[in-house]
């Protein structure tokens, strides 16, 4: 057993499914309903400055404590089909979120106790708890969580857990106005993201994959994950995240290893020096 | 491993960074690692000397050690977002967090460090105080060693890349830093377990990090390079030269000493923020999160692929 | 009080959570979380205020305040779902952008003051009755107009239908003609297209109507950004199977979505669709017995018509001396066009002089009248039928030519051929989908008729997955056409009375014309409007009041009010919800107008641009104005928001939904409801001694209206009624065929009667589309008749059985003797098909059984309109006004009757071989984004949407960056004739250079919301846009210009025009360019 499964069979309530995301790139018109949804809902403040970035049509950049989702823009060119075809482009569209991860660092270096796992088997911070450590920021493999500087506290995405206490699904997954991002059990949304990449596979869309979906990946599954077009990292995403915690344990192996050796040094030190 | 390449081919969102930069000041979180580091080394000289009848080192290395402790807790607690909150830091005890289980060994070793202190100078409870110095030494072990974990325990490259040896280097560090300023504080005399104590961490603490630089993980280039490379390479300067000092003309020269000293001590602070800097710069560039991860990938697809028996066909 | 057995270290061991992250951890604040929605005191029925997706929504209110808006999961059209600005509207409406008092600005004052709300009321009234009384005009050139053209208002589209409605109430009985909405500006082309071909001039189809749609052509239309959630229903049959075609200038996310993106040319379309015209009928690929039956290709022409194959781009007819035409040889031989909507006199027929006052807009609901006897050759062989005619017409619009013209390779123009044929027949259907990038061009009612002719050809009209969805604008602006704030309707299409025939209620209804169709009844739906609006005044010997109607006398749109105010004909200005400065063409002009007035009222949320411009527009920062001179009396009121009114949107489905209040506004925020029914009541008031024959209608308006709330609110719900109409015994009507022309009935707006049948508000319906069929005909009400898709009669064959069964929607079902399936049948229900009327039939009963567009007069969809048009009975390509391009199709370069404003202001550019046209070397189109709302004033302002798309820019292409240097998110300034504007440059290979005549032309986009009030900020894109307009319906054409570009900040004070004019310099522009063939 892991040390970040230490003491809990499972994620989640008893009884309670886990809730997800699955964020079906392909579906993505890159409206930004689910920026604003999320910054309406939660009552975030904008970003400022207000600049054009020159990255096609993304402005806020990226996910940070203000922006708990994001849309990314990437223009790629499509190699002609046939000699004397022409050029082609693609835009892909992707809203990121925080991955709720399985194994979360963050959850597991936080503190305070003020991240916690949910009944729901989301990750969230309480924001009567944080003292603004920032460990979670530096733990976090997908850079998610961050720090508002003028309120010290970190801040990321909730899953809305308000919301699904009352049986409501998240701001941002309702507004969606093609159903790219998909709420719902986990368990059943990686069977409908199983099918769905068969599905795009089937009519040529062989870039079609899955990112996060596999419980035995480096933060055994995301509880938001993806349908990509095209490699994590054109994305922005890590192609291949760990869960630092995972080493946690050989790094207090070591840590041990080192504090004993330098109690046994300092005896040393003294060694035959009595005066 | 074999060194890499300079510049790696890799695709990124816009060349914009995947991880977040640590919110952390250097001043505060290499300080207090710094100053961590020193109070616990000071408070295991001072255990020493008070059983080895060395009352001048005993008294400096106490009261340093909590001096030490104290800037190092205001340091943590500066660095809060919401610095009125630093007591929620007790609400848990978690065996995952590096930060919880440091909060725990602090307020261990600090009320340890400061009674022991306390019954120095006021000359009460001698045996409680000695006691609690005992026990400051013993805790204070991982006070000096923790601080490894605390930072290997991220997603920062060039930290958690680091995560077997940064124990010993910060161990070897903080050796150095509180033999080093006890060398500088206490008469030559009592003074030659300190001087000791300060060369041995020199040492430890450049051969581990000449071990950290050369692991072969593409991070280390931000410990060679750029900010962070120039301060560990000051840092082994001084330290290099400072334990030199020491051990040459320490037990000599209350000046060799003192000038010595302070040079390890700079030595490993120098350390603490050249490891620090080293890790915000792997943060900010992509590189460091894609091309590592992007070999793994390819590396285990291509053992799929044999597996499968697809390469050869391929 | 803590309790030491709450401290989470002790419940990580007492309650089994050994390693702190979990439940042990929690905080007393997480325990007792609650979303604010679960805890609201009520939920309110709304509709998003945004654009004619019209999705609907649920405000959350506590404490007597909005507290959250989510879309509502039981609409059949967006399913719960919001698109950014939807779901920004908390921010719209409670956020800190609005204003909350109403401001005044005195003549020459340089700041705003204070004014409360009660005396600001006042002084509007005061100088409404003033400048009305001093402007009044009973004649004109000898004819009797009974009206002031001292007035103006303009703005509609985000109001309610109910605000419209009172709105051109009002005016109307004060004389005021001069009332415009957006629609001019957005889709007025659409309705006079859509109704000369089918004979309505709405979307003949529905959103959700999509899904059933085997290929989906999007053309002239960023579906995906401008209509995100409708958006949806095109996914939907993405994942079915259909095909997703997207042609556009550039590649948008709509295209990215697309299966195939084709780019073309903008301003080209017109060859493109004719190119697909002559393909299906030279690959035999039309649907020959929908063909044959349902349109009128086999109505024969008369002789003297002249295609434009035989006059080099003209159609026979045209005047030179006025550049019009005379339309009567386009007429069905044996036939002449009727006055069915009112014209009797011969010379004032419809396509002639009338096009001046945009005649074609009548025609959203009724088609043309056409009368007499014609013949049809149903084998489709004789040479003078319709569909000889239009095979030759189109004959020379072979790929080739598609290739030269638009600049689309000849394999992808296939490729799109290939797909519209293979999904059109009896098994499979095909939509189209269009909006403004088609609408708003010289040439805009003809881009509509292209599609509508394509889609007859292909019989995908009236079937589900079919039809042309027109995507319209602004959440009511389908509403403020169909209940219009425009100069030349009155509600439901009825003509706006013209002074040189329209003199009495006879002559307007035109008794002996209109026999054939629905038209019949036009003397109804007059009649029961008059009684409405003048009520027990209004009596069969006073001709029911028709006389209290102001007449037009020629164009009062738009832009010709501008012209007015430049001249100081126009002296006070309503703007109620539009941004001119901003949003209309060449806005320099506009402000200049502007400028002009002795007064202007401005009712919106923030301080607009066009509220703004004496102290701060473009002219004081070049010192062309200074604000001490400019003489004009501003009034500011703080509008109220959709959440704070109850009333009704009408979509883009045709469909009425009906909102609730949910809190009442605050401060000095109130309705345009509000507003309008005190400013009438003050007016009446001040008039109310008046003996004067002038102010009788005013005096004798029916304009008592309950109120409710606390702040003499009106109550919509009795304006609604008053549309709705009552009968004898004032009991709310429930459908159109009830309406009287006998006084015995009222009626405000003849086609949305029936919105309240029964007296239930049915608009305001809402069963979950959950429990209905597709139609979800229990979800609000559309006009006509709750019928969703239009024209679906010919869902089924001639015999009245589905094409097929994959396709069926509507049938006879002969046994039970009525039409049935999933809507309301577009035909007399009982009729049967085989019902074929006798020689003498008259109004509706001169309709056959196999006559599917029932508004038409002779039942057929128009492959060749006869009459109803301006500019010619076939959509003909020619070049917009500003081209790099001459037309490689015919001699006619431009369209020859285009609509031009001469006025120094408003320079055109030389086109073509003419010289002078290399120094605007590129094509520039314009459009809009996700983020951002049309002129701005609902998102620039917003903090959240403001951050997503922070500043005005441009789009190019890398070889035209590489060419102009100019860099990714660096400084361009561009030129034109009228204005140099700054952006900046997105460098971008979405941006395409095309192969055009052999040359390589660069097209340059650019988003127009922008201004520079608000968060985000940018130089207007119209003040590059000239107004050059569709004769039609006078729609401007702000799609396809030419514009120089090039690196870094444009120049600052008299160095701005100055630059403008040494561009004009260089390319020799004066009075006269542009304006070849066109007489002034
Ligand atoms: N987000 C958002 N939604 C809106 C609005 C908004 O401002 N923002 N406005 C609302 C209003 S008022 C309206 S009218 C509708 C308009 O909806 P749309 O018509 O979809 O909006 P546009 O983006 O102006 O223009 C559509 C497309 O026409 C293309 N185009 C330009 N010229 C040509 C041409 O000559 N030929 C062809 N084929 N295409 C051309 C443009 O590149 C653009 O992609 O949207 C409504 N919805
Ligand atoms: N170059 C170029 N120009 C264009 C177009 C284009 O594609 N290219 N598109 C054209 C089209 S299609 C259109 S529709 C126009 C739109 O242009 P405009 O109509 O000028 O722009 P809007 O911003 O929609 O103006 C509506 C105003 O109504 C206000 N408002 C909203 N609700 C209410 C209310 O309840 N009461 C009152 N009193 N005010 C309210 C809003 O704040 C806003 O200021 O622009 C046209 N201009
Ligand atoms: S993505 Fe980052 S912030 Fe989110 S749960 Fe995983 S570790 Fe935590
Ligand atoms: S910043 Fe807050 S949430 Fe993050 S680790 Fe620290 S206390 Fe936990
Ligand atoms: S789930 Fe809720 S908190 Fe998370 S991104 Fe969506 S709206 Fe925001
Ligand atoms: S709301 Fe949905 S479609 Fe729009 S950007 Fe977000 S994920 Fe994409
Ligand atoms: S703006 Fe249009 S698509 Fe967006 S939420 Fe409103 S009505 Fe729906
Ligand atoms: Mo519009």
């Amino acid at each position: 057993m892991s040390v970040t499964q230490l003491g809990m069979p499972a994620i989640g309530a008893p009884g309670e499914a886990r809730k997800g995301f699955f964020t079906d790139t392909s579906l993505c018109i890159g409206c930004k309903a689910c920026e604003v949804a999320c910054k309406e809902w939660n009552s975030l403040p904008a970003e400022r400055p207000l600049q054009l970035t020159g990255e096609s049509f993304d402005n806020t950049s990226r996910l940070s404590a203000d922006t708990w989702r994001h849309v990314a823009f990437i223009e790629k060119k499509v190699p002609a089909p046939a000699a004397g075809g022409t050029e082609g482009i693609k835009w892909l569209m992707s809203s990121d979120v925080c991955k709720h991860c399985t194994n979360a660092a963050c959850l597991d270096v936080c503190p305070t106790g003020a991240l916690f796992r949910t009944e729901h088997g989301t990750v969230v911070v309480q924001q009567d708890i944080c003292n603004g450590c920032g460990y979670c920021v530096s733990a976090c493999p997908y850079g998610v969580i961050d720090q508002r500087p003028d309120d010290g506290r970190a801040f990321k995405c909730t899953m809305c857990y308000d919301r699904l206490g009352v049986g409501e699904e998240p701001a941002c997954a309702k507004a969606c106005p093609t159903q790219s991002i998909q709420y719902g059990e986990l368990d059943e949304l990686r069977e409908r993201a199983d099918a769905r990449v068969a599905e795009l596979h089937e009519r040529g869309v062989d870039e079609a994959r899955l990112y996060g979906r596999d419980p035995d990946g480096g933060v055994g599954g995301d509880g938001a994950f993806f349908l990509l077009l095209d490699e994590p990292e054109t994305y922005g995403l890590p192609p291949d995240p760990v869960v630092t915690t995972r080493d946690l344990p050989a790094m207090w192996r070591r840590a041990a290893g080192a504090a004993a050796g330098l109690l046994a040094g300092a005896a040393v030190v003294f060694w035959g020096a009595r005066k | 491993m074999s060194r890499r390449r300079e510049r790696e081919e890799f695709t990124s969102y816009y060349g914009r960074p995947i991880l977040k930069e640590p919110t952390w000041e250097a001043a505060d979180i290499a300080g207090y690692i710094f100053a961590g580091g020193v109070a616990a080394a000071s408070s295991m000289l001072a255990a020493g000397a008070q059983y080895t009848g060395r009352p001048a080192l005993e008294r400096r290395a106490k009261l340093t050690a909590l001096t030490a402790i104290s800037v190092s807790a205001a340091a943590l607690v500066h660095d809060l977002g919401r610095p009125e909150r630093f007591l929620n830091m007790l609400r848990v005890a978690k065996p995952t967090s590096p930060m919880s289980m440091g909060s725990w060994i602090l307020s261990v070793y600090g009320p340890l460090a400061g009674a022991s202190a306390a019954a120095n100078i006021t000359g009460l409870f001698p045996a409680a105080g000695r006691a609690c110095g005992l026990g400051a030494a013993v805790s204070g072990s991982a006070v000096a060693t923790y601080t490894a974990v605390l930072l290997a325990d991220t997603a920062v490259p060039t930290w958690h890349d680091a995560h077997e040896i940064l124990p010993f280097v910060f161990a070897g560090s903080a050796a150095a830093a509180g033999g080093g300023i006890a060398a500088a504080l206490a008469p030559v005399p009592e003074a030659g377990p300190a001087r000791r104590m300060a060369v041995a961490g020199a040492l430890l603490e450049t051969v581990a990090s000449l071990r950290m630089e050369r692991s072969g993980h593409l991070s280390t280039e931000t410990l060679r390079e750029g900010r962070g490379g120039t301060l560990m390479r000051l840092s082994k300067a001084f330290s290099i030269g400072g334990a030199v000092g020491l051990a040459l003309g320490g037990h000599r020269s209350r000046t060799v000493s003192v000038v010595g000293g302070l040079a390890v001590a700079a030595g490993s602070a120098l350390l603490r923020f050249g490891v620090f800097e080293a890790g915000k710069a792997s943060t900010r560039d992509p590189k460091y999160v894609v091309v590592p991860q992007r070999e793994r990938l390819n590396a285990a697809e291509a053992v799929r692929r044999e597996a499968a028996g697809i390469d050869a066909a391929a | 009080m803590v309790n030491p057995l709450q401290w989470p270290v002790l419940r990580q061991l007492l309650e089994n959570d050994p390693t702190g992250r979990h439940h042990a951890v929690k905080s007393p604040a997480t325990e007792n979380l609650t979303p604010r929605t679960a805890t609201a005191d009520h939920v309110v029925p709304s509709v998003c205020p945004y654009c004619a997706v019209g999705c609907a929504q649920r405000v959350y209110v506590k404490d007597g305040t909005v507290i959250q808006i989510e879309g509502d999961p039981d609409s059949p059209i967006s399913r719960g779902r919001l698109c950014p600005k939807g779901s920004a509207s908390l921010q719209l409406t409670t956020g800190d952008s609005r204003e909350k008092y109403v401001l005044y600005r005195r003549p020459h004052g340089t700041d705003w003051e204070r004014l409360d709300l009660e005396t600001a009321m006042d002084m509007v009234a005061q100088r409404v009755v003033d400048t009305r009384r001093k402007t009044w005009e009973w004649e004109s050139g000898g004819l009797r107009t009974r009206r002031s053209m001292g007035i103006a208002s303009l703005g509609g589209a985000t109001l309610d239908n109910e605000e419209n409605y009172l709105i051109k109430k009002l005016f109307t009985s004060l004389g005021i003609v001069q009332v415009e909405n957006q629609a001019r500006v957005c889709h007025s082309s659409t309705v006079a297209g859509l109704g000369t071909s089918f004979g309505r001039g709405g979307s003949t189809t529905y959103l959700q109507d999509l899904q059933r749609a085997d290929c989906i052509l999007i053309q002239g239309s960023n579906f995906a950004e401008a209509h995100p959630v409708g958006f949806q229903w095109v996914l939907e049959a993405k994942e079915r199977g259909a095909k997703i075609i997207h042609v556009d200038p550039r590649f948008s996310r709509t295209s990215a979505m697309a299966d195939t993106f084709v780019p073309i040319r903008a301003g080209t379309d017109i060859a493109f669709l004719g190119g697909l015209v002559n393909w299906v009928i030279g690959h035999d690929a039309y649907f020959h017995d929908y063909v044959v039956n349902y349109t009128n290709a086999a109505t024969i022409l008369g002789k003297d018509f002249r295609d434009t194959e035989d006059l080099d781009g003209l159609f026979s007819g045209f005047n030179r001396d006025d550049s019009s035409y005379e339309t009567e040889s386009w007429q069905y031989e044996g036939g002449f066009a009727a006055a069915s909507s009112g014209e009797r006199d011969a010379d004032e027929q419809e396509g002639s002089r009338l096009g001046e006052s945009s005649h074609a807009q009548s025609h959203g609901s009724g088609g043309p009248g056409v009368a007499g006897k014609w013949h049809r050759d149903e084998t489709l062989q004789d040479p003078r039928c319709v569909f000889q005619v239009l095979r030759r017409h189109y004959s020379r619009y072979t790929p080739e030519m598609v290739e030269e013209v638009c600049g689309v390779p000849q394999a992808l123009f296939e490729e799109v051929a290939e797909a519209l044929t293979s999904n059109s027949g009896r098994d499979r259907t095909t939509a189209f989908a269009y909006a403004v990038g088609w609408t708003q061009h010289t040439t805009g009612t003809q881009y509509i008729r292209a599609a509508s002719v394509l889609q007859l050809l292909l019989g995908n009209i009236g079937r589900p997955g079919g039809g042309i969805m027109a995507l319209r604008g602004h959440a009511s602006i389908q509403g403020s056409s169909d209940i219009p704030t425009l100069f030349d309707l009155l509600p439901g299409y009825l003509p706006m009375p013209h002074a040189k025939q329209h003199l009495d209620l006879a002559g307007y209804v035109g008794a002996d014309s209109a026999k054939q169709g629905f038209w019949a009844n036009m003397s109804a739906y007059t009649v029961s409007l008059l009684k409405a609006w003048w009520g027990d005044a209004a009596t069969a010997s006073n001709d029911y009041c028709f006389d209290y109607l102001p007449r037009i006398t020629g164009s009062h749109s738009t832009y010709d009010t501008v012209m007015a105010q430049l001249e100081g004909i126009c002296k006070g200005y309503f703007l109620m919800g539009e941004n001119p400065a901003v949003g209309s063409a060449n806005t320099h002009l506009q402000r200049a107008g502007m400028a002009n007035l002795d007064w202007l009222v401005v009712r919106d949320f923030s301080l607009i641009e066009s509220a703004t411009w004496w102290k701060d527009g473009p002219e004081i920062a070049t010192g062309q104005m200074r604000t001490e001179d400019i003489g004009t009396e501003v009034f500011f009121f703080p509008a109220a928001a959709h959440t704070e009114k109850a009333g009704s949107f009408t979509n883009t489905n045709r469909l009425v939904q009906w909102r609730e209040q949910a809190v009442e506004p605050g401060a000095e925020r109130r309705s345009d409801l509000w507003f309008i029914w005190h400013l009438g009541n003050r007016i009446r008031k001040l008039l109310a001694d008046s003996r004067d024959d002038v102010d009788r209608p005013i005096l004798d308006l029916t304009w008592d209206y309950p109120t409710i709330g606390t702040q003499d609110e009106p109550d919509a719900d009795a304006v609604f009624a008053e549309i709705n109409g009552r009968g004898p015994d004032g009991n709310p009507l429930s459908a159109y065929t009830q309406l009287k022309d006998d006084g015995s009935t009222s009626c405000g707006c003849w086609i949305y009667c029936g919105c309240r049948a029964d007296g239930v508000n049915q608009a305001a319906r809402r069963k979950p589309h959950t429990e209905q069929d597709i139609s979800s005909r229990e979800w609000g009400w559309a006009w006509p008749a709750n019928r969703r898709e239009l024209y679906n009669r010919a869902s089924a064959d001639p015999e009245g059985r589905p094409w097929s069964e994959r396709k069926k929607l509507i049938w006879w079902d002969a046994d039970a003797g009525t039409w049935t399936g999933d809507d309301v049948p577009d035909c007399e229900p009982a009729k049967p098909p085989s019902y074929r009327p006798a020689e003498d039939a008259t109004g509706t009963d001169a309709l056959s059984g196999i006559d599917p567009f029932i508004m038409q007069s002779d039942g057929k969809g128009w492959l060749f309109t006869p009459a109803g048009l301006t500019d010619g009975p076939l959509p003909t390509h020619y070049e917009p006004q500003e081209s790099p391009f001459d037309n490689a199709l015919y001699g006619q370069n431009r369209n020859p009757v285009r609509k031009l404003l001469k006025h120094d202001g408003n320079r055109y550019q030389p086109s073509g071989r003419e010289p002078g046209a290399e120094v605007y070397p590129f094509v520039l189109t314009t459009y809009r984004l996700t983020e951002h709302f049309t002129a701005g004033a609902m998102t620039r302002w917003l903090p959240y949407l403001a951050e997503l798309q922070p500043e005005s820019f441009c789009e190019v292409s890398p070889e035209l960056a590489a060419e102009r240097g100019l860099t990714n998110n660096g400084w361009a300034t561009l030129v034109s004739a009228r204005g140099a504007i700054e952006a900046r440059v997105l460098v971008t290979g979405r941006m395409k250079p095309l192969t055009v005549q052999g040359r390589t032309v660069h097209q340059i986009g650019m988003p127009y919301h922008w201004g520079p009030n608000g968060l985000s900020r940018g130089d207007a894109m119209n003040e590059l846009s000239s107004i050059a307009m569709d004769p039609n319906v006078h729609i401007q054409e702000v799609k396809a210009l030419t514009v120089d570009i090039r690196p870094g900040r444009r120049p600052q004070g008299p160095a701005l025009p100055s630059l403008v004019a040494e561009y004009r310099q260089r390319a020799g522009i004066d009075e006269h360019t542009g304006q070849e063939g066109i007489k002034a």
